[in-house]
């Protein structure tokens, strides 16, 4: 029996609970148990986001796919097919859901002015505008085209990038391709730290 | 890892040393007790603190922090002084025999061709011999003084049972056990893991902390075979991904290296990076070299890398030394860097000295950052009470927090410490206007060229040039991305089935070499899921794809002996009968090649075989060497008091004043993971911080008694960088350990402290921290630096 089939069985019992709510069993039987919050919920399989286990993980969301009917994800659990967890997470995966609906996450894009001791929400069009204004004027004034000995070199040291390495391979790729074109040649990923 | 997670169960002995996969991967360590449960495995645990994989273990030894070379070299002396080599594996595949240039020595501490001003070695000695034809010479009767072997011998016989305790700590007896654990696995039918993880590369000797591992596994004939290999856990999600796409700052993807200012042009460039063969008859791997930069280059530039234009080589940055994050930052803190971007990285409490981190960033002109969390690094400019004692009005750089998706609203592709590529899908929709990372940059490159566009500007060529051909630029998706990693035929259009198939003038594009195979015209193959492991040694070909070529074990050629029988029946991998290989896994060499044409297990050597002694490949010798830690409790080097630490860090100027001494801070102190918590992520997650909810310094029961300190008491923690006051954890985890005639104490920290979470604000560990980092690596010295410890009055 796999996971769907046993939650179709559970289904079965819980019709078989409503025929008897029609009076054909004793009082009692109004104690069965209520329906299981992930029936109607929807499977997403993923990894966890913490250590290099790679456990597999089941999300679930709520949501029917409707046009305005947003998805949310309420419980995440280790995914019993997966050959190396084989359903089971540590005390941090366990706790996932906590790291996606974390209070504390960002929500829109937001400016602290030079000097200010706050924050402004902007749009991401003004983002893009300003943080694209702010480098092409520090490239265009700091790039470096040819060494002392005249040898092409191509790069531009006085911006920077520390990258991700928690995002998937393809931003990584999308993210190598940025720095390189742009000539940035000190970019650098926590895998040193 | 050379293996993967559920291979670990074929294990007889597991040792974790570097690391405690107990409390940081406790997933994978299911791994452990299957192995011990299951094939009657010992766990082997060597760690200056009695940690949770310790308290599982069938032996432990406690170690002073930053001693595992002596250790290990100690080992690999017993093993070959005990005859517990497996010579059969030694003899066919390492360097034993081959002889070293005459010019080659060893004196003092130093390795011939030291330049003590630049702290770097001229390296010409640190190579074989060479004949006529340019192949390595060879004596297989190891009767030449100056063939591996017996300069191996040579170099390792200092490291007696007394001499590595007198460094290390460890008493003898306990060693004792540890040696005769590890060294029953020298037989064929017997093989050891070696689990590491941040414990051994936090040292400014980290990277040759695992070359001693890897001799004794050589020694033990333990690598490509089920059961054994270097593993190494590796700490994010996606790190492995992050460096196989090779975000740092020397690197392309797939281990290709960007150019430097010696790499004039690509004719010269490719020839400085494509090895000639060592030994006749090699596979040689790298000597495809071209092939896999010119793909990468048609991915990048699209059909605008053309012959003509060397394929658009000069559109590289060339570097001309290395700017890694702590050189960076340095920069940063003299002035020299304007911009930064900070991707998925809570720098201020990741990186070292935040004293110093801290006033670099204030100087930047502007900073980007992208992360899904309201983390401290972007809001370094707001004043936090101690814990970040700033002026906003003071500061005077510009700060964008762009808001990101994470894992469970974004598609792709991350792989695990075993090489597993793993598809994800997405489960909901991000918060708010939160992007993935790939659009946020591509709508600032998507600005960027209508700048140019409109303005003119220096070099836009490779700007206009990069090959952003997606469905929309402004979001490239993560399927058409994975399908340009994988690569194609630019003729045909199809998907490459694997990256033999690669080829250099220009008639391919592939993003990343080692990924070919992982998106082909079959489908997705990141996203298979059959789960059955037919031959029951974990093996499992079905499940996701494993980087290379779906190839679970790496180096499984030498499984065989020469003649392809397996060295142990119950661990079969490939074998050669009736006339062809056959296997449960990928082999590792080419499968069409006879077994004697391909008894070279390490085809990505250009002599084959494993290296006892490294040739120029390390910045502080080609034999590992006991070295202290670059802030040492006993001051001196019981083996060469002259050269005391790693002679090869490189010190930046300014950072030797930064470094504190043991009269001054006696205490040697370590960081560490708790396993309720993953760095300063949870800090903002409910169930981490309720179970968790407070940092703390953890000490042993002598020095607390001493310093009058009791279980909870509010203790200053200082080294020469700065000082935090957190609570006093006293256990009887940590012991002093007699070293050198002195008792050394050492004080541990955990890693999760932060002011801006969920938890109790407290310090960030890395106040007190380091910012001196391992001679190859630069990674910092996070595991090994000295402290003082006291009560602190009036809390």
């Amino acid at each position: 029996m796999d996971r769907r089939q046993f939650f179709k069985l559970c289904a079965c019992g819980a019709t078989t609970s409503a025929i008897s709510a029609l009076g054909l069993m004793p009082g009692t039987a109004m104690a069965a148990p209520r329906e299981y919050k992930l029936l109607k919920a929807k499977e997403t399989r993923n990894n966890c986001c913490y250590c290099s286990v790679g456990c597999g993980l089941l999300m679930y969301s709520y949501g029917s796919n409707g046009k305005n009917a947003e998805k949310a994800i309420f419980h995440i659990e280790g995914d019993a097919d997966h050959p190396v967890n084989r359903g089971a997470l540590c005390p941090k995966g366990a706790g996932l859901v906590d790291y996606v609906n974390s209070p504390n996450r960002n929500h829109f894009p937001e400016v602290r002015e030079a000097g200010s001791n706050e924050w402004k929400r902007i749009s991401w069009n003004e983002a893009f505008g300003r943080i694209a204004r702010l480098m092409k004027d520090d490239r265009d004034e700091n790039f470096v085209e040819k060494n002392s000995d005249g040898t092409t070199v191509n790069r531009w040291l006085t911006t920077g990038m520390m990258t991700s390495s928690a995002q998937p391979n393809e931003g990584g790729f999308i993210t190598h391709k940025f720095a390189r074109s742009l000539g940035l040649v000190a970019i650098d990923t926590i895998a040193r730290n | 890892m050379t293996n993967h997670w559920i291979d670990i169960k074929n294990s007889n002995v597991v040792v974790i040393m570097g690391g405690n996969a107990a409390e940081a991967h406790p997933v994978g360590f299911g791994w452990v007790t299957e192995a011990m449960e299951q094939n009657n495995a010992k766990l082997v645990v060597v760690d200056p603190r009695f940690n949770r994989s310790a308290a599982l273990a069938d032996c432990y030894a406690p170690l002073r922090s930053g001693t595992d070379i002596a250790f290990l070299l100690g080992l690999s002396r017993y093993l070959i002084e005990t005859e517990q080599v497996n010579y059969d594996y030694v003899k066919a595949y390492t360097n034993a025999s081959y002889i070293i240039r005459e010019d080659f020595e060893f004196n003092e501490g130093l390795f011939s061709g030291f330049d003590e001003k630049s702290r770097t070695y001229d390296k010409d000695s640190w190579y074989y011999e060479l004949d006529e034809d340019g192949y390595a010479k060879v004596d297989e009767t190891y009767a030449h003084p100056r063939c591996v072997w017996n300069l191996l011998k040579h170099h390792i016989d200092r490291y007696d049972f007394e001499t590595v305790s007198n460094i290390t700590g460890t008493p003898v007896e306990d060693y004792e056990k540890v040696c005769a654990l590890i060294g029953s696995t020298h037989t064929h039918d017997k093989a050891a893991t070696f689990m590491y993880a941040l414990g051994w590369t936090h040292h400014t000797k980290g990277a040759q902390n695992i070359r001693s591992m890897a001799l004794v596994q050589l020694l033990l004939g333990n690598i490509g075979v089920l059961g054994g290999g270097v593993n190494a856990l590796r700490g994010h999600s996606n790190v492995q991904g992050a460096t196989d796409m090779g975000l740092l700052c020397q690197n392309l993807p797939g281990y290709l290296k960007l150019p430097n200012d010696n790499d004039t042009d690509l004719a010269t460039y490719l020839d400085n990076y494509t090895p000639k063969a060592l030994r006749p008859g090699q596979t040689n791997y790298w000597s495809n070299y071209p092939k896999f930069f010119v793909s990468q280059m048609k991915s990048f530039w699209g059909e605008n890398a053309t012959a003509a234009n060397s394929f658009g080589y000069d559109w590289l940055p060339k570097w001309d030394i290395q700017y890694d994050f702590t050189k960076h930052i340095d920069m940063m803190y003299h002035g020299q860097v304007n911009g930064y971007f900070i991707q998925g990285v809570n720098a201020i409490n990741s990186m070292p000295n935040r004293n110093k981190t801290l006033a670099a960033l204030c100087k930047l002109k502007y900073m980007v950052v992208m992360d899904p969390l309201a983390t401290e690094t972007s809001v370094f400019w707001q004043k936090a009470g101690e814990f970040n004692d700033v002026q906003p009005s003071e500061i005077q750089t510009e700060v964008f927090r762009l808001p990101t998706t994470l894992f469970a609203e974004e598609e792709g592709c991350i792989v695990n410490s075993g090489r597993w590529m793993q598809w994800h899908w997405k489960g909901a929709n991000p918060p708010g206007e939160s992007k993935p990372d790939a659009e946020i940059l591509s709508g600032i490159l998507m600005k960027l060229r209508e700048l140019y566009k409109e303005e003119g500007g220096v070099l836009p060529e490779p700007i206009e040039a990069i090959n952003w051909g997606y469905h929309n630029p402004h979001f490239p998706h993560g399927e058409e991305v994975a399908k340009e990693l994988n690569g194609i035929d630019l003729k045909t259009g199809k998907q490459l089935d694997s990256f033999s198939q690669l080829k250099d003038d220009g008639s391919t594009a592939c993003g990343c070499w080692i990924y070919s195979g992982c998106w082909t015209e079959a489908g997705n193959m990141m996203a298979r899921r059959d789960n059955s492991d037919t031959s029951g040694k974990g093996i499992t070909p079905g499940w996701a794809f494993s980087w290379p070529a779906n190839r679970r074990v790496l180096y499984n050629r030498a499984s065989c002996d020469v003649n392809g029988k397996p060295w142990d029946p119950k661990r079969v991998i490939v074998e050669w009968t009736n006339g062809k290989w056959h296997g449960i896994d990928q082999g590792d060499f080419n499968m069409k090649l006879p077994p004697k044409e391909s008894a070279h297990p390490f085809i990505m050597q250009p002599e084959g075989v494993g290296r006892f002694f490294a040739l120029k490949h390390l910045a502080e010798g080609p034999f590992p060497e006991h070295y202290e830690p670059m802030e040492s409790p006993i001051g001196t080097n019981p083996l060469h008091p002259n050269v005391i630490s790693n002679p090869a860090v490189r010190m930046l100027p300014g950072v030797a004043e930064t470094l504190g001494s043991h009269t001054e801070f006696p205490y040697v102190c370590t960081t560490y993971s708790l396993t309720e918590h993953f760095n300063f992520w949870t800090i903002h997650c409910r169930l981490a911080a309720i179970s968790m909810p407070e940092t703390f310094v953890e000490l042993d029961e002598i020095l607390a008694a001493k310093k009058g300190i009791a279980n909870g008491d509010w203790v200053k923690v200082s080294s020469k960088r700065g000082s935090l006051m957190t609570k006093a954890l006293v256990t009887k985890r940590l012991q002093p350990l007699k070293v050198h005639g002195q008792m050394v104490h050492t004080v541990g920290l955990p890693r999760h402290g932060g002011h801006n979470g969920l938890t109790r604000r407290s310090y960030s560990c890395n106040v007190l921290t380091t910012e001196v980092g391992d001679a190859n690596t630069q990674v910092p010295e996070f595991k090994a630096f000295l402290v003082d410890i006291a009560k602190a009055e009036g809390v």
